[in-house]
C-alpha cells in the first residue's frame, strides 16, 4: 500500500537533476543579482570602519538631502493614501461612466518613464512652461524647488495604494456596507467600522510600497530638481552627486540608508503577507460544532 | 407594522425589474416573495428596505400608512438579512450583533450593560450562547445565517426582510432553519418578508405567498390557495411539477386525445368557454391515476419508461404512443399493490385538469 503511494508520488515528481537545476539556478541568480549588490553597498560603506561610516554623515548637505527626501515622502504618502482610498472606493462600490478608463489612468505612472513625467512638470511649471510666466509673476517657484520634487514624487507613487485596494474592494463588494447602513450606521461610521478594517492590511501594504518608492525615486525627481546642492537634492540625487565626485565611501554610506529602508520595507511586507495568510487560513478553518 | 406598496416600478438601464407592482402586507404577517431569478422579487425587497429606490413619484412604499420612499435605509428601521450573510468578518459574533446598537447616536445608545444583556438574549434565541467570542469564519453556514438574523433583530426592526436567506445552505440545514424561522416568527411576531425561488420553502413557511414573474405579481394568496387554485399558467407551472397536454375545451371540460377531464373554473369565474384550438391542459402528477386495465372510464394508453420509488410517493414516468411524456405520482401503498414494472403498458386517467383562459380574456 505504502509502496504504491510512493510510486505514485514518484510518478508525478520531476527528476532530481531538474529540481536541483531549477532551485540552484534561481538561488544563484538571486544571489548574484540581488544579494551581492546589497552586500557591496555595506562593504563599501564600512570600508574605513564605523568611524569612517559615521564621518560620511558629518555633512550638512547630506542632512539636507535626507530632510527633503523625508518631506517629499511625508507629503506624497498621505496624499496617495487618501487618493487611493477614495479612488478604490469609487471604483469598487459605484458604477459610473468611464470607470475602466479611470482604472487604466491610475496605472499611467507605471507605464510612463519617470523621466518623461518629470519633463512634463518642467514643461508645465518651468520658466519657459505654460504656467511659468504666471508663477514667476506671483513669485512662486515649483521647478528646481521642493514643490516640484514633491509633485514629481506624488506622480510616480500615484498607483501604489489604489492598485492594492481596488482588487480587494471589488472582490469584497458592498454587502457588508449595506448591512451596516441598514443597521442604522452613518456613512462615516460604516467607513471607519466596516470598510477600513476590511482593507487595513492591503492598505498598509500599499503604503509601505508607496513610501519605499517615494524615498527612492530618482528619474522624475532628477529632472525637476536641478541638483542644487544643499537645496534641492534628495537622497538618491545626493548619492549620485557624491559618486560622480569619486567620494564613493560617502556615496555608499548614503546608499546604505536607502538599502536599509528597502530591507525594512521587505521585512514589514513579509510580516503583513504572513498576517494576511493567517487571516485567510482562519477563514478556512472548519466549524467544530454544529448545534441544533 | 403594515406595509403597503403602491404602483412601484423599477428599471435598471433598459431592463424593467418591476412593472407597476402593488401589494399590501398586514401587521405581523409572514409573506414570501416567490419567483424565478429575474422576476423582480429581490428588487422589490430591496426597495422596501430602502437599498434601492423606485422609479418616479407615483411609486409609493407606505410603512403604517406613512410614505417612506424618500427615507434612507438607516432611518427605516428594517432588519435586512442577506443571502451571503454579510457578517462583519473582522468582528466577533457578539460585536456583529451589538453593531446596530453601538452605532446609535449617543443620546439613543443603550448602556454597555444593556447592550450586553440584549446581545446575550439574542444569542440564546439563536441557540449560539457560547459562540459570542467566535469570528464568522469559524461558524458553519447555518450558524452564520442565524447570527445575521440576530444582528438584524437587535435593532428591534419594524419589519424583517430576508433575501434568499437559506439559498446558500444544504438541504438538511435549510429545512431546520425554515422550521426554526417559523417558530421564531410565532414567538416575536414581527412583520416578515422572505424572498425565495424555492417553492417548497415558500409554501411551507409563509402565511401568504406572492408569486412573481417577469417584473409583475402573478398571484397572491395563502399557500394552499396558490397551490391548489393557481390563477395563471405560470403559477401552475412554477409551483410543483405539472403535465402539459395539448387538447381542447368542450362544455367546461378539457379534452385530451379523446379523453374528457373535469376542469373546474376559478371560483367565481364563468365556466370555460369552448375552445377548439390548441389549448394547454395542465394536470398535476398526483391528479393522475394508473390502472392495469381499461375499467370503463376513459383513459390514455401509455408505456412506463422509468420508475423512481425512493420517496413518499413513487414517481412513474410514462410515454404515450405519440411520444408525449407523462409524470404520475403514485401513493406508495398503491404502487406496491399494482406492482408496476418498467416497459409495461398501462392506462392513465385524470381526476382533474386545469385550463387557463388566454391572456387577452383577463
Amino acid at each position: 500500500m505504502s509502496a504504491t503511494l510512493t510510486d505514485k508520488r514518484r510518478a508525478v515528481r520531476d527528476p532530481h537533476w531538474l529540481r536541483g537545476l531549477m532551485i540552484g539556478g534561481t538561488l544563484l541568480a538571486a544571489g548574484l543579482l540581488l544579494l551581492l549588490p546589497l552586500a557591496v553597498i555595506f562593504i563599501e560603506a564600512f570600508r574605513d570602519g564605523w568611524r569612517g561610516y559615521l564621518e560620511s554623515f558629518n555633512d550638512p548637505y547630506a542632512w539636507q538631502a535626507i530632510r527633503l527626501t523625508i518631506i517629499a515622502a511625508a507629503v506624497a504618502v498621505p496624499l496617495n493614501l487618501v487618493f487611493g482610498l477614495v479612488a478604490s472606493w469609487a471604483i469598487a462600490k459605484f458604477d459610473f461612466f468611464g470607470k475602466s478608463f479611470l482604472i487604466s489612468l491610475i496605472d499611467l505612472p507605471f507605464a510612463v518613464s519617470p523621466v518623461i513625467s518629470g519633463l512634463v512638470y518642467v514643461l508645465m511649471f518651468g520658466l519657459q512652461g505654460w504656467l511659468g510666466p504666471w508663477l514667476s509673476a506671483n513669485n512662486l517657484q515649483i521647478i528646481f524647488a521642493a514643490p516640484g520634487i514633491i509633485l514629481a514624487t506624488v506622480f510616480v507613487t500615484f498607483p501604489f495604494v489604489a492598485r492594492e485596494l481596488i482588487p480587494l474592494m471589488q472582490e469584497q463588494g458592498s454587502e457588508e456596507e449595506q448591512a451596516a447602513l441598514s443597521l442604522g450606521a452613518s456613512g462615516w461610521q460604516t467607513f471607519w467600522r466596516v470598510t477600513l478594517p476590511n482593507v487595513k492590511w492591503a492598505l498598509l501594504y500599499g503604503v509601505i510600497l508607496c513610501n519605499a518608492r517615494a524615498m527612492g525615486e530618482f528619474g522624475a525627481v532628477a529632472v525637476v530638481s536641478g541638483h542644487i546642492r544643499g537645496k534641492t537634492n534628495t537622497l538618491p540625487l545626493h548619492i549620485e552627486l557624491l559618486y560622480n565626485e569619486y567620494n564613493s565611501r560617502a556615496a555608499f554610506a548614503m546608499a546604505s540608508l536607502l538599502a536599509l529602508l528597502g530591507v525594512a520595507t521587505l521585512a514589514v511586507k513579509t510580516i503583513i503577507e504572513w498576517r494576511l495568510r493567517q487571516v485567510q487560513l482562519a477563514s478556512l478553518e472548519p466549524s467544530t460544532v454544529e448545534p441544533s | 407594522m403594515s406595509i403597503e406598496i403602491k404602483n412601484v416600478s423599477k428599471t435598471f438601464g433598459s431592463y424593467k425589474a418591476l412593472d407597476n407592482v402593488s401589494l399590501t402586507i398586514a401587521d405581523g404577517e409572514l409573506v414570501t416573495l416567490l419567483g424565478p431569478s429575474g422576476s423582480g422579487k429581490t428588487t422589490l425587497l430591496r426597495i422596501i428596505a430602502g437599498l434601492e429606490s423606485p422609479d418616479g413619484d407615483e411609486s409609493k412604499v407606505l410603512f403604517d400608512g406613512e410614505n417612506v420612499a424618500q427615507q434612507s435605509v438607516g432611518s427605516r428601521q428594517v432588519g435586512f438579512v442577506f443571502q451571503h450573510y454579510a457578517l462583519f468578518k473582522h468582528m466577533t459574533v457578539f460585536e456583529n450583533i451589538a453593531f446596530g446598537l453601538r452605532v446609535r447616536p449617543r443620546s439613543q445608545r443603550p448602556s454597555r450593560e444593556k447592550i450586553a444583556a440584549k446581545v446575550n438574549e439574542l444569542l440564546k434565541l439563536i441557540h449560539l450562547e457560547n459562540f459570542g467570542a467566535r469570528y464568522p469564519a469559524q461558524l458553519s453556514g447555518g450558524q452564520r445565517q442565524r447570527v445575521a438574523l440576530a444582528r438584524a433583530l437587535a435593532i428591534e426592526p419594524r419589519v424583517l426582510l430576508l433575501d434568499e436567506p437559506f439559498g446558500a445552505l444544504d438541504a438538511k440545514v435549510r429545512q431546520g432553519l425554515r422550521d426554526w424561522l417559523r417558530r421564531l416568527h410565532e414567538e416575536i411576531h414581527v412583520t416578515t418578508i422572505l424572498v425565495t425561488h424555492d417553492q417548497e420553502e415558500a409554501l411551507e413557511v409563509a402565511d401568504r405567498v406572492v408569486v412573481m414573474n417577469q417584473a409583475r405579481i402573478e398571484q397572491v394568496g395563502p399557500p394552499a390557495e396558490v397551490f391548489h387554485h393557481p390563477k395563471t399558467e405560470f403559477v401552475m407551472d412554477f409551483l410543483g411539477q405539472v403535465n402539459v397536454f395539448r387538447g381542447r375545451v368542450e362544455q367546461g371540460q378539457a379534452v385530451v386525445g379523446g379523453v374528457r377531464i373535469d376542469a373546474p373554473a376559478m371560483v367565481g369565474a364563468p365556466a370555460h368557454a369552448d375552445r377548439t384550438g390548441d389549448t394547454k391542459v395542465y394536470v398535476r402528477p398526483h391528479d393522475l391515476q394508473i390502472a392495469r386495465h381499461m375499467n370503463g372510464a376513459p383513459a390514455l394508453a401509455a408505456t412506463i419508461t422509468r420508475i423512481n420509488p425512493a420517496g413518499a410517493v413513487a414517481k412513474v414516468a410514462l410515454a404515450t404512443a405519440e411520444g408525449e411524456a407523462i409524470q404520475v405520482d403514485v401513493p406508495f401503498e398503491k404502487f406496491r399493490e399494482l406492482g408496476l414494472e418498467k416497459g409495461e403498458q398501462v392506462y392513465v386517467a385524470a381526476k382533474q385538469a386545469r385550463v387557463f383562459a388566454p391572456e387577452y380574456e383577463i
